[in-house]
């Protein structure tokens, strides 16, 4: 909407296109949202790793500063090779901008169908700590010791924006998802912090769930679920599965929530090196993240065209990828989008 | 491997536990009556509630172990778990992992004919190594505001449940094994983990093996189930999986499920679930407990009175005599058992 566009103006916003079908699906969502006159500018960085000073590795400070810079971001698939000898593309953006919260909105999509219907729910995964801490040690040969880390203000924190979130997106209950049972010290920590931040958000409701039963209740029954925050790997075992509810990681949403204003949106599916560059792959899942992210930006007249076009063209069946189900390239089902959404 | 004794009467330990413990083994009391079933129960209430529980408890119940080898039980615990401050240990853990070594814990997924869900037509096995890993309670405070709690992966274990599953496989006549781990981010620990359970598929070259990634193979439980055979994973993952896979039969009333030590052998429930009863304590199926005390016979090779029990318990819920959930427990309970009993005459 106009109104939008002359209060926030023009928006610039890194793009970082990732490797294999990357491109292709970045391409496909510039595209639509240039037919929908979106006000947002792109600025392509490529986020390869490479050697810093210190001797570690750290992304590209050209990447770097964009993003410090624009705040916002929106990535393609990463790859990172096995030899590369470099850590995970994925952990090293996490840590550069110290991305504490990743969100996954699982929605149901009419016209893909799933066993499952009605799913709407959030999953909300502490992404900084928990077992992802990375530290691990061989106490002797064949004993190995992984360490699980939680902290108070980690937790806190998490917490704060999970309930944040529900209330700016009229969500109306928050689910803590733990093992305190088992791992009463850490897992007690986590629910501790949600239960105290609980107190300060009166109009959530606020409610705590073992994981597996999480799990038992969610395969059955996936409606009874609205916001769920969690440790790192529950969080991660969630969302895919989630995921996996309403059609697996080609149509579903992420972001992932920074300090200091960033967000960086992403899809999580791989980079799918054997349709790279065949014009095959299914752009739905960055263009929902996108969406996600004119939603996160304020830009929600926007966000609802390009979905809404999105949606309707994914519920007529008639142009559809070859992963969804039809027999259309990517460029049609893109094409198809791009007609819809100027006709808004 | 159990012997005739001298009656003919075989005896198992009996464990009834909390909550609907006591009226689910009735139930496994009445049917095997019914039946006809050559086996007498050694009975142990052990009970956090009434505070039933103490050192001299669990000799007792080990040393009629020592002499059965062979145990059925369930949880139904009622209390809530958090008001636990000290002991990080609950006597299930005490009992199972320390004392007996139940290293195995094998749940099994069947889908009932009858009793429709969005996944039909399951057979799935998930093997569980439960003495180690995350549940290894050990937690501490290094700073105020930070836990450690430590996940423990040894080589011995790993192979030790890996060599449990391949074996589990081959005498069932099952043809793939996968194991689930999380090697990518935990390189040490479920490397070692996944190292073991490579070595240890090369000595089964009719199994084909297979690995996959915890969240992946939730996804695919919840996407296509059916490319899953016999799963073997750690303790933690063992505990979603067991959970996600029940909830596709049809939730934890009907899952059976055993733990295995190299001389003991307990039967209960699969969905060992402290709250999945409790909550709906109005609806405790028995379903669940009694295919578990018809696996427990055919482990004992009581053949004919196995099939006899389990084939009763799949027509009752296929001729649709299965629970409504509102209403009352009792009732129901014996409903179910009832139509089990008249089938079997």
């Amino acid at each position: 909407c106009e109104t939008c566009k002359q209060q926030l103006g023009t928006r610039t916003v890194t793009m970082i296109p990732g490797d294999g079908i990357g491109p292709e699906i970045s391409a496909a969502v510039m595209k639509i949202f240039d037919a929908a006159k979106a006000p947002i500018q792109w600025e392509e960085k490529n986020v390869t790793a490479i050697k810093g000073p210190g001797g570690n590795w750290i992304i590209p400070p050209e990447a770097k500063d964009s993003m410090d810079k624009n705040k916002i971001g929106l990535k393609g698939p990463l790859s990172t090779p096995i030899a590369a000898g470099h850590p995970s593309m994925n952990l090293l953006l996490r840590k550069t901008f110290d991305l504490y919260a990743n969100v996954r909105p699982c929605v149901s999509l009419e016209g893909y169908k799933t066993p499952y219907t009605d799913v709407d729910l959030v999953t909300i995964r502490e992404n900084t700590e928990g077992e992802y801490s990375g530290i691990e040690h061989v106490i002797v040969d064949g004993v190995v010791q992984s360490i699980k880390l939680i902290t108070e203000e980690a937790s806190k924190r998490v917490a704060e924006f999970a309930f944040e979130y529900a209330r700016n997106n009229q969500r109306s209950t928050v689910t803590a998802v733990h093992k305190a049972n088992i791992m009463r010290m850490s897992d007690g920590l986590f629910l501790r912090k949600c239960r105290e931040v609980a107190e300060t958000f009166k109009d959530i409701k606020f409610t705590e769930m073992y994981l597996d039963t999480v799990c038992l209740n969610m395969v059955q029954d996936p409606t009874q679920f609205d916001v769920l925050v969690m440790p790192n790997l529950y969080g991660d075992i969630l969302s895919d599965l989630c995921a996996g509810l309403i059609g697996g990681l080609g149509v579903t949403p992420s972001g992932n929530i920074g300090t200091n204003g960033v967000a960086i949106f992403e899809s999580v599916h791989g980079t799918a090196p054997d349709i790279a560059g065949k014009d095959l792959a299914n752009p739905t899942a960055l263009l929902l993240s996108a969406v996600m992210m004119l939603r996160h930006m304020g830009f929600s007249q926007y966000a609802m065209n390009i979905e809404t076009a999105c949606f309707d063209t994914i519920r007529d069946r008639k142009v559809l990828t070859k992963d969804l189900g039809g027999n259309s390239k990517c460029s049609e089902f893109t094409q198809e989008i791009c007609e819809r959404v100027k006709d808004m | 491997p159990q012997c005739a004794k001298p009656d003919g009467v075989f005896h198992v330990t009996m464990i009834p536990g909390d909550g609907v413990g006591p009226e689910l083994m009735r139930a496994v009391k009445e049917v095997f009556k019914a039946a006809d079933v050559p086996v007498e129960f050694d009975e142990f209430h052990l009970s956090e509630v009434q505070n039933l529980i103490s050192e001299e408890k669990l000799e007792e119940v080990l040393s009629s172990m020592k002499s059965t080898r062979v145990a059925i039980k369930e949880i139904g615990k009622i209390h809530t778990p958090m008001a636990f401050k000290g002991d990080l240990a609950s006597y299930e853990m005490t009992l199972s992992r320390r004392k007996l070594d139940l290293f195995a814990n094998v749940v099994h997924i069947s889908s009932l004919p009858g009793y429709k869900t969005r996944h039909n037509n399951l057979d799935l096995v998930i093997i569980r190594e439960q003495t180690e890993g995350e549940y290894s309670s050990l937690e501490h405070e290094s700073v105020s505001g930070v836990i450690e709690c430590m996940k423990i992966i040894t080589r011995e274990k790993s192979r030790r449940i890996a060599k449990f599953a391949f074996d589990f496989a081959t005498k069932k006549g099952r043809s793939k094994v996968t194991a689930v781990h999380k090697a990518n981010i935990m390189k040490l620990g479920d490397g070692l983990f996944l190292q073991s359970c490579k070595e240890v598929a090369e000595l089964y070259p009719m199994i084909k093996f297979e690995t996959m990634i915890i969240d992946n193979c939730c996804m695919q439980l919840v996407q296509n189930p059916y490319q899953f055979d016999v799963l073997v994973m750690p303790n933690l993952y063992g505990n979603i999986i067991d959970n996600l896979a029940a909830g596709l039969v049809g939730g934890a009333g009907v899952v059976p499920g055993e733990s295995y030590s190299s001389d003991y052998a307990v039967f209960e429930t699969g969905a060992r679930h402290p709250f999945a009863q409790a909550m709906g304590r109005n609806i405790a199926n028995p379903t669940a407990m009694l295919l578990t005390s018809a696996n427990m016979l055919r482990h004992l090779n009581l053949e004919y009175h196995s099939n006899m029990i389990s084939e009763a318990v799949k027509r009752v819920i296929k001729l649709g005599k299965v629970f409504k959930k509102k209403k009352k427990k009792k009732k129901n309970t014996k409903i179910q058992v009832l139509a089990a009993l008249q089938l079997l005459r």
